[in-house]
């Protein structure tokens, strides 16, 4: 039986962390800009829509990552959708950062006083100009501390992607834990790594809090 | 009259009506306002001259503000109809809207100067973007205007950096940088320390003195009783008394009016 070093273990482990930063950075990226989409939706004044991505944010909140994984990966493949584990968890992680990325956002918005849009309306502005050159400066200030906290959540949740045979961290993990027999060696690894992964996002967080509050 | 041909760049009357001088520029006819199932305007019909200065007095929830926020659009009235400068006021179409609060400038109680762009880039932001005012130009009117507020120093400065009485000054400039045909003033002294309010004043009594077309809700009644053309006394959503000031305060028809009067030497 041939025998694993600390360093084989890491080794692959960091490997497979690539996948993970990728999927995070995919879903944040990707969650960003629908749920900016999702944010102007909800301010552009129709009732219909705001009530429409409210119930697409609940739906989300609601609903565990897990099942939301689960219905994408094979409620695709049973519409006939060719799906790949890849695909399906970029596009489950992208709708639910989504979601969550929407409602931080709604709530930072909310916080500037309406007589900032007021003033901005009698000066005759668009409301895309009203967003873009009021709203959204003012917005971004109080949101980019809950923003890049909320990046922790979406590296945890990559984790999940596991379950439907995606070969990130939790399932590098999983699997050189099954040959080398040192689960616990390798799970402390595991969690080693997300906490490196996200330690410094959260420091960074606080840091913009500080800075910008 | 030369006031209507003057060019704004040049500094000298502010705003650019279309409307004649002395002609109506403002007709409120039959307007009803709810919230709900509460009647707040219970039928008002105003016709406001150009170059008229119009005083709005009443106790609050008489429906004075709501009455001056109907005028830019900022509430939604559901009967009647409004014209500023020739333009109808209709709600449910963005770029009439935008055409008609080209032409209103409007003053709030508490300012609402953006906190994020200086004082320069507040008074330059709505001609940059709406009226699409080349950048030199924008700047040379934006300083004009702020020279003229008394604050030619404060173009790089952020608002937080100023006093009350400042901030509304670089709005009354903001506001003026649309060259509005008629200007909305809503209360604008009364988030003010009494020692701020006179320099306030001052600024609209000289824009009154240009020939602006003014409406103003105010509880400055000894102001009112100086500049205003006309006062109107709102009572329970209605224009209850309107005529020259030294009628409305010196001689007051209705038990209401009187009461009002005499509840401000309390």
């Amino acid at each position: 039986m041939p025998e694993f070093t600390l360093w084989d273990i890491l080794r692959n482990l960091l490997l497979a962390a690539r996948w993970t930063v990728a999927l995070s950075l995919i879903a944040f990226v990707g969650g960003t800009v629908v749920g900016l989409l999702l944010l102007l939706l909800r301010l552009s004044g129709r009732r219909a829509l705001a009530s429409l991505v409210g119930a697409y944010v609940q739906l989300f909140q609601g609903t565990p990552l897990l099942m939301q994984l689960f219905l994408l990966y094979f409620g695709l493949a049973m519409v006939g959708v060719n799906t790949s584990a890849w695909l399906a968890a970029c596009v489950a992680l992208t709708l639910y950062a989504s979601a969550y990325l929407t409602e931080i956002w709604r709530g930072c918005v909310a916080a500037i006083p309406r007589g900032q849009w007021e003033a901005s309306a009698s000066l005759a502005l668009s409301f895309g100009q009203q967003f873009r050159h009021i709203i959204l400066p003012q917005a971004l200030r109080i949101a980019v501390a809950p923003t890049v906290g909320f990046l922790v959540q979406v590296v945890k949740g990559t984790a999940l992607a596991s379950v439907i045979g995606f070969v990130e961290l939790t399932k590098a993990g999983g699997m050189i834990a099954n040959v080398t027999y040192e689960p616990m060696l390798t799970y402390a690894c595991v969690a080693a790594l997300y906490f490196a992964l996200c330690f410094p996002i959260s420091l960074y967080a606080r840091v913009l809090e500080r800075k910008l509050a | 009259m030369t006031a209507a041909s003057q060019p704004a760049s040049q500094g000298g009357p502010v705003g650019a009506a279309h409307t004649r001088v002395g002609a109506p520029i403002l007709r409120i006819t039959a307007l009803r306002k709810s919230y709900g199932a509460h009647e707040v305007l219970r039928g008002i019909d105003l016709d406001v001259a150009r170059g008229e200065v119009l005083a709005i007095i009443g106790k609050s929830g008489s429906g004075k503000s709501t009455l001056l926020r109907c005028i830019n659009g900022l509430e939604v009235f559901q009967h009647g109809s409004l014209i500023v400068d020739g333009k109808h006021l209709l709600h449910d179409n963005a770029r009439a809207m935008r055409e008609l609060r080209q032409g209103v400038g409007m003053i709030f109680q508490n300012f609402n100067l953006f906190p994020h762009l200086s004082v320069g880039r507040n008074v330059m932001l709505a001609p940059h973007l709406v009226k699409k005012r080349p950048g030199s130009q924008n700047e040379a009117r934006a300083r004009q205007l702020l020279a003229r507020v008394g604050l030619a120093e404060k173009f790089d400065a952020m608002p937080d950096k100023l006093s009350g009485g400042q901030q509304q000054r670089v709005a009354i400039a903001r506001a003026l940088a649309m060259d509005p045909a008629i200007m909305l003033c809503d209360e604008i002294t009364s988030a003010l320390d009494p020692e701020l309010v006179g320099e306030v004043l001052r600024v609209v009594e000289s824009l009154a003195e240009e020939g602006m077309t003014l409406l103003m809700v105010t509880h400055e009644m000894s102001f009112a009783r100086k500049v205003a053309d006309r006062v109107i006394f709102m009572h329970q959503g209605l224009v209850h008394e309107i005529g020259p000031p030294a009628e409305i305060f010196g001689a007051p028809k209705t038990p209401e009016l009187r009461q009002f009067l005499s509840s401000l030497h309390d």
